[in-house]
């Protein structure tokens, strides 16, 4: 299973994942465009202090607590990827208080928001991996 | 609509040589069971009772069915197929009257007998009447926990109505919130001088119970109903309130009368083990029927909290097809919100306190020993995660950078290394 892995040596900080995050979801072609004036709520978020600084996105757990959490059963886990039914979700963030990771947002729609691969959006690497520029983010096969 | 599907038996019993899984109950603890066994084993028969007859839907969504954020349809807590999918034979509409241990039998309301190999009670919890004198004159009475109720609630609730709540705890305001939608006049009585008095410290409940006042819910708390004259309360302090409806929301006490009737040794909830064993062979028990020990206080006691339940559920089912798997770690934990206020809690609220109140919310975490005991987060509830996982996990406060996650959760506090372990994919078996 192919997940997300974050190697903050790597890390510029450049916070140039949130905004392919935040492009890959909004079904704009031209990221200028997706972007503009618009206050973004990327689902991977860099954590940063101290000249320190790292990406963060749902780990995709293979115990995933979000998921035996979810009071409405909206958070399931197919194929290795745990994603959300926002139909279904009524932003009680029972997924917020399980989550170790902090990797799981209110959203404006009321809903939750977490990262799904781009599978919803995308096919192939996602666009915070793809967008990365100093391959401090990559998406891999590691035996998990 | 609702529809149970009724499934005829895959195989019978003497084609296969294979266990036999019965489970009473098909709300949360009962999903987590059905889908740990199918993990282990696709061929034994599994068979719910359930004396309700609903496809399995998430109880704590009943008061959003009422406020129209949710329907019957999504309410479900599991997709249509998921009988199918999981091979389940469903028996709705029927009540597990006994257990016959020794002959390893239940029997139903019906006067049928289901046999088993593996037993799973997750008969849940029901509403605590409270004995009051004169509640049987009263009209248009509720409880507050099912779906059945929800519906005969909404059913009566006629615009401007007034309405009398009961306990002023997750249930009753979740319930004044559901209804307020109607436009009802809501009135709110608690023995406990102070609203969600089980989740929340004192300064917590005065800054929801001022929210809840500002969206027109009015309280007598350290009050008690002393007696009904049809309908209307009358309070110890003599003030009368009429109303027209009146919903009992004082709490749950677990469903244990299966166990407790053949010797199974009980307490408040059925007792069980780590693995959910309960104290009779091959008969476990999962989810509010059940005491758990709550890591956070060191004490065991019921927890009727639904992510608990699907973890217990899931512990029963492992072990009850032949996976060795203990679930240890519960620990009180809340998420609600109250009319657009967002609430997350967990674990205890004991030793030194860390305070932050501001504009954008209120914080308050609770340590001792080099552990963090719980957490309070009203508002800005980001991330509260991260400190959930500090208690549950006894994370020792002297590995991370406690000022700062004080502060802000998140996984900068941790040691490097700690972080090249959780995002960099060295498996973390805290997480397993």
């Amino acid at each position: 299973m192919k997940r997300v892995y974050v190697n903050e040596k790597w890390c510029l900080g450049c916070h140039l994942c949130e905004y392919y995050c935040a492009f890959a979801s909004s079904n704009e072609k031209d990221m200028a465009r997706a972007l503009k004036g618009i206050k973004i709520s990327p689902r991977i978020r860099i954590e940063e202090k101290d000249g320190i600084s790292f990406a963060v996105s749902c780990r995709h757990c293979s115990e995933p607590l979000c998921v035996k959490g979810c009071i409405t059963g909206a958070m399931t886990k197919k194929d290795g990827v745990i994603t959300i039914n926002k139909d279904k979700c009524i932003g009680c963030f029972t997924c917020i208080l399980c989550c170790p990771y902090g990797a799981v947002s209110p959203s404006e729609d009321g809903a939750i928001e977490k990262c799904e691969l781009c599978i919803k959006t995308n096919s192939g690497v996602p666009k915070c991996v793809e967008g990365c520029p100093n391959g401090a983010i990559v998406f891999e096969e590691r035996g998990e | 609509m609702w529809k149970a599907v009724q499934m005829e038996p895959l195989y019978s019993r003497k084609e296969v040589n294979n266990l036999k899984y019965v489970i009473i109950g098909n709300s949360a603890a009962a999903v987590g069971a059905v889908e740990a066994i199918r993990k282990n084993d696709t061929m034994g028969r599994l068979v719910i009772i359930s004396n309700e007859n609903h496809h399995t839907y998430s109880r704590p969504l009943i008061s959003y069915l009422l406020m129209g954020k949710t329907d019957e349809e999504k309410m479900k807590y599991r997709d249509n197929d998921f009988y199918i999918e999981n091979r389940c034979d469903l028996m709705l509409g029927k009540t597990a009257l006994k257990i016959d241990d020794s002959r390893k039998q239940v029997i139903l309301d019906d006067g049928e007998k289901e046999s088993y190999d593996k037993l799973l009670i997750a008969t849940g919890s029901s509403p605590f009447i409270p004995l009051i004198k004169g509640l049987d004159s009263v009209r248009n009475k509720f409880t507050f926990t099912t779906l059945d109720d929800a519906k005969h609630l909404e059913s009566v609730l006629k615009e401007n109505a007034k309405v009398l709540i009961l306990g002023a705890g997750l249930i009753g305001l979740k319930c004044a919130e559901g209804i307020s939608r109607k436009n009802v006049k809501t009135i709110c009585v608690d023995l406990s001088t102070r609203i969600l008095s089980s989740i929340l410290d004192d300064e917590g409940s005065r800054i929801i119970e001022n929210h809840l006042k500002k969206s027109n819910i009015e309280f007598y708390l350290g009050r008690q109903i002393v007696e009904f004259k049809e309908n209307t309360a009358v309070l110890d302090s003599n003030i009368q309130i009429p109303f027209d409806v009146l919903v009992l929301a004082v709490g749950v006490k677990p469903n244990i009368s299966l166990i407790k009737d053949i010797g199974g040794e009980t307490n408040r909830g059925i007792l069980t083990d780590e693995r959910c064993r309960t104290s009779i062979p091959d008969i476990y028990a999962a989810g509010d029927c059940c005491e758990s020990m709550d890591i956070s206080s060191g004490v065991r006691k019921p927890m009727p909290l639904l992510p608990n339940a699907y973890m217990q559920g899931e512990c029963a089912g492992m072990n009850m097809s032949g996976k060795d798997f203990v679930f240890d770690k519960a620990i009180p934990m809340n998420a609600i919100g109250l009319f657009g206020e967002h609430i997350i809690t967990a674990g205890t609220y004991t030793g030194h306190v860390y305070c932050e109140a501001d504009k954008n919310g209120f914080k308050k975490l609770f340590y001792s020993d080099n552990k963090l005991n719980g957490f309070i987060m009203i508002g800005n509830i980001e991330k509260a995660g991260i400190y959930t996982a500090l208690i549950r996990e006894k994370t020792p406060l002297d590995t991370l950078d406690f000022n700062l996650i004080c502060k802000m959760p998140g996984l900068m506090a941790f040691s490097k290394e700690e972080r090249a372990s959780k995002l960099g994919g060295v498996l973390n078996e805290s997480m397993r």
